[in-house]
Formats: structure tokens, sequence, C-alpha cells
């Protein structure tokens, strides 16, 4: 009788999760929206946790134990510039679940047919975005260097480890008893996806981290297969397309494939196009930058990564707030792969209470460059490279840009001349109407907030 | 139709419908959205529990269920806290104060 129930609870929790995402698309629907999800997973895990199969409860209530007692701290105590490091630990832990369950699955009841093939791409797909996604975390956290490391015959070497890590899991849906092989499979994902991430660079972050998201969500949903439970299958297959349209939207925004970004190792082929000449720039002080600002009528800032680095985006909030009182109409251009994740800046300023209209995205304010008196670069280099729309050869070429050079005068808080992440030098700089603002970006715009509430005071 | 059948048309329209509802989210919030679903995606919680829990359990599966209960409930405990955390700090202007 009491088994009638549980399907319901399923579909139920599978409907919370989808008025979750549903919700996503305003903000002020979004915190509906995690509740929904809460809901959701509250009722998935009551409605497992009473099915007739489960018989001893010991373990699973120390794990969720052990589980808060990690998970709690992390949400709390994690500063918000963390984001990224904390998204790609959260992929290796789901994926480190589904490739543990499916290996347990395999050694249980070593399936076959459809049941196996489903195992194989489960574990396959959790192992390797499970040592992937640690790996883009040491990068995110600087534990590795955050440069891609290339070799001669790199991509042979992957495409040869991810061909027999196939080859073995065709094998073994054909031959499951087979079981010697499938640790030798399992160790080839895990190695796959350390390979994976190793030519990847800090800029091609939000692309991989949005793919791993991708990865986890399949796994989940192989394992919905595998298991014959079709709220996983619905939940991971909400994770995996989420994720996919995401790193498409991010390769949309470098003009890039998605083999560009796994197999092309970006930084390391500009080195050719290094010529340094020395060109002369325009530089200016806090004081000059801060009577430019206050002259303005409209402002545009263009945060990058350089920002998150900084931290700068408080003092960012301080100069919006005192240009906004004086009258000058301060906006915040975001560019969809600005950090080193999907909406990343967003985050950040939203952090520092900078109001989210403020905020427009980069086909919205294009537009405007023209008519905008001060666009002010911090952070960000190639997101606003005017070569990517005039220099064909660039290795950047296509790829949208914010057309911060359309601006009357353009300003560029910068630590030195060195080129960006991609080591492509930007025309922007040498341009007439460019100041080059010299310094750390949080200590340049804290001076400029001092000027400006100088010159108040004076004026 | 048989089960599998039946797991791959459920498979496809949960792909679709969330194709179509990402589509929808402002990009002026994916940095929540992920974290959502990665919360979401905890939900591998539910195939750790059968295994965990199960009558039949070898040591084995017990043990590599139990860390994958861990695993998911660190995911499902600070994705759905941290994408609340970062969705109360979007406020509009001139909207209320904390």
């Amino acid at each position: 009788m009491i088994e009638t129930i549980f399907p319901i609870l399923y579909i139920l929790a599978a409907a919370g999760f989808i008025l979750a995402i549903k919700w996503m698309n305003s903000p002020a629907s979004a915190r509906r929206g995690v509740v929904a999800g809460e809901v959701g997973m509250l009722l998935a895990v009551v409605g497992t946790l009473l099915r007739y199969e489960v018989v001893s409860y010991e373990w699973i209530l120390i794990a969720f134990f052990i589980g808060s007692a990690i998970g709690i701290p992390i949400a709390y105590i994690m500063p918000m510039t963390a984001v990224p490091q904390r998204t790609a630990f959260s992929h290796a832990c789901g994926a480190l679940a589904s490739a543990l369950i499916g290996t347990a699955e395999y050694y249980r009841h070593t399936p076959h047919g459809f049941v196996m093939t489903a195992l194989a791409l489960e574990t396959l797909l959790g192992f390797l975005t499970c040592t992937a996604s640690l790996m883009a975390f040491g990068k995110l956290q600087e534990i590795l260097p955050g440069r891609p490391l290339t070799f001669p015959g790199q991509n042979f070497v992957n495409l040869g480890v991810f061909g027999l890590a196939v080859g073995i899991g065709v094998t073994l849906v054909f031959a499951p008893e087979r079981t010697w092989l499938f640790p030798i499979f399992m160790l080839l994902s895990l190695v796959f996806g350390v390979l994976l991430i190793v030519p990847i660079g800090g800029a091609d972050m939000p692309t991989v981290i949005a793919l791993l998201n991708s990865y986890a969500g399949l796994s989940a949903s192989a394992m919905g297969f595998a298991l014959d439970n079709k709220l996983l299958i619905v939940a991971g297959a909400l994770d995996g397309s989420s994720g996919f349209i995401l790193s498409v939207i991010m390769c949309r925004a470098m003009n890039r494939s998605f083999t560009n970004v796994l197999f092309g190792a970006f930084g390391t082929i500009q080195s050719s196009a290094k010529q340094t000449t020395e060109r002369p720039v325009r530089s200016a002080s806090a004081e000059e930058a801060a009577e430019i600002l206050d002259a303005a009528r409209s402002v545009v800032i263009i945060p990058g990564y350089g920002m998150a680095v900084a931290q700068a985006q408080h003092k960012l909030r301080e100069m919006y707030d005192v240009l906004t009182r004086r009258g000058v109409d301060v906006r915040f251009a975001i560019h969809p792969v600005a950090g080193r994740m999907p909406g990343h800046m967003n985050v950040l300023l939203a952090e520092a209470d900078v109001p989210y209209d403020r905020l427009v995205e980069m086909d919205e304010i294009n537009g405007d460059f023209a008519r905008t008196d001060v666009a002010l670069v911090i952070g960000a280099n190639d997101v606003v490279n005017p070569a990517a729309q005039t220099d064909k050869s660039s290795p950047i070429a296509g790829m949208p840009i914010l057309r911060a050079h359309e601006a009357q005068t353009v300003m560029v808080i910068k630590r030195g001349m060195s080129p960006g992440f991609a080591g492509i030098a930007n025309d922007l700089y040498y341009m007439e109407k460019t100041l080059m603002l010299f310094g750390d970006a949080k200590s340049f715009v804290s001076s400029i907030v001092k000027e400006l509430g100088t010159a108040a005071a004076a004026g | 139709m048989n089960k599998y059948e039946i797991a791959v048309w459920v498979f496809m329209l949960a792909a679709f419908l969330g194709f179509e509802l990402i589509r929808r989210v402002s990009p002026l919030l994916h940095t929540p959205l992920m974290s959502l679903t990665n919360a979401i995606s905890a939900i591998a919680v539910v195939g750790a529990i059968l295994i965990t829990g199960a009558k039949d359990a070898s040591p084995l599966s017990k043990t590599l269920g139990f860390i994958a209960v861990v695993a998911s409930t660190v995911n499902l405990v600070s994705g759905y806290l941290i994408t609340d955390r970062m969705l109360k700090m979007f406020k509009k202007r001139g909207g209320e104060k904390k």
C-alpha cells in the first residue's frame, strides 16, 4: 500500500526541480526557485529512505552528518571570489558520487546489455569529470599553475587514452564478466580527466566549468538509466542541458568551437605574434581620472577577472555611489566570459551591493558606447580588444567584444603594459583617447574615490 | 513499450525541457544557476542511499555507497545554501536594504 506513495513523491520532486530552474529566469523569483529545489530534494530523499529495499540506516545517517559538517561551513565561510573553485569542487563531488555508485552496481550485479551500457557511461563520465574538476579546482585555487601546459603530441596522447577507455568500456558491455578490465577502465577514465584539463588556461575556464557541469549531470542521468529511476534521469538531464547551454553561450562569446577550447590550448600559439614594439601611451593620475569622471554625464565600467583578483568590487561600488549622487549615469557592462565562470562578475558586483539593474549585458550596451563619455576598463583585456573586430589574423578574431573604443574617453586601470592572458597586444591602449591608469585596481579606485570626495568638499 | 524505451523517452523530453528553461535564464544569474543545478545533481544521493542501505550490500558496495552519500550530501547542502546566499545579494536600485 505504502509503496504507491513513492512514485508520487518522486514525481513531485521532479516537478520541484523543474520549477526551481524555471524560477531562475528573474532575480525576483529566483529565491522561490531555491525553495522549490530544496522541497524537491527533501521529497526525493525521504521517498528513498522509506523504500523497502533500504533496510539499514546507520551508515546513511552518519554520511549525512559528515556531508553536512563539510557542506555547511563551505557554504557560509567561503568568500564570493571563490565561487568558481567551489563550483569546480562541487562538480568533483557530484561526479565522484555517481562514479562510485556505478562501480558498486557493477560489482553487485555484473549487469548486461542496456544496463551495463548505462553503467559504463556513468562511470566513464563520473571518473573523468571528477579528476577534471579537481584539476580545474587546483588551477582556479592557484595550487596548480593557471597557464596551459602543453607538450608535443598532447592531443594524440589524450585521444589515445580516451579511445582506450571507450574501447575497454565497449568490451565490458559485451563481456561484463571480465571483471579484471573494470579497474583499468576506471584508471583510464581518471587519467583522461587530468589530461583533459592540463592544456586549459584560465581564460577558458568558463567554458570548461560549464562543460564539466554538463558531464556531471549526464553521469547522474546515466545512473538513472542503470537503476531504472526516472527522477535521476530527469534531474540529470536538466543539469546536463544546463551545462551544455552555458558552455555553448561561452563558446559563442569567444567565437570558438568546443574542439578549439578543449584541444586548442590558448595562449601558446601566440608566442610567434609577440612583436614587442614600444608604442607611446598616455597615462594619467588618480586626480586627473577623478576630474574626467566628475565631468562626465555617462560612465560605463567594464570589469574583468582583474577586478576579482584585486578584490576591487567594493571600492568600485563606493565610486559608483559618489558618481551617481552627483548625477552621473553609471552602468556596468558585463561580457559573457568576463571572469572565471559564467556570470562571475554579476555575483561579485551584487555582493558589493551594486543594484542588478545597473549590470548590463553586452548586446544591450554595445549600441550605447558611442554616446558614452567615459568607458572605464578595470581588469579586463581581451573582451575590449578592437583587434577582435578589425584584425582577421588575430587569434581572437571574430570574438564579440564590448565596444569600449567607441566611447569619448577610455580609461584603463592596469598594473603594467604586459599583454593579457591570451598574450595578445591590445590596440585600445594605444588609442589617442585612451588614458592608462597604472596601478593596483583596488588602490587606484580608492584614490579616485578620495579625489572625488575632496573635489566635492572644495566645490 | 519496455522500461528502457520509456527511460529514453523521459530523458529526451527532460533534456528538451531543460534547454527551453535554461535559455530563459538571465545571464545575470548564470553563476547561481550553475550552483543550483549542482545542488540538483546531488540527486545522486538517491542512488547512493539505495546502495548503502540495501539488504544484500557487500562491504565493498557499502563503503563505496557511504562515500557517495557523503560526497552528494556535501553538494546538496552547500549547493542550496550558497545559491540562496548569492541570490540574497541581488538587489534592485532603491530596493529594500537588508
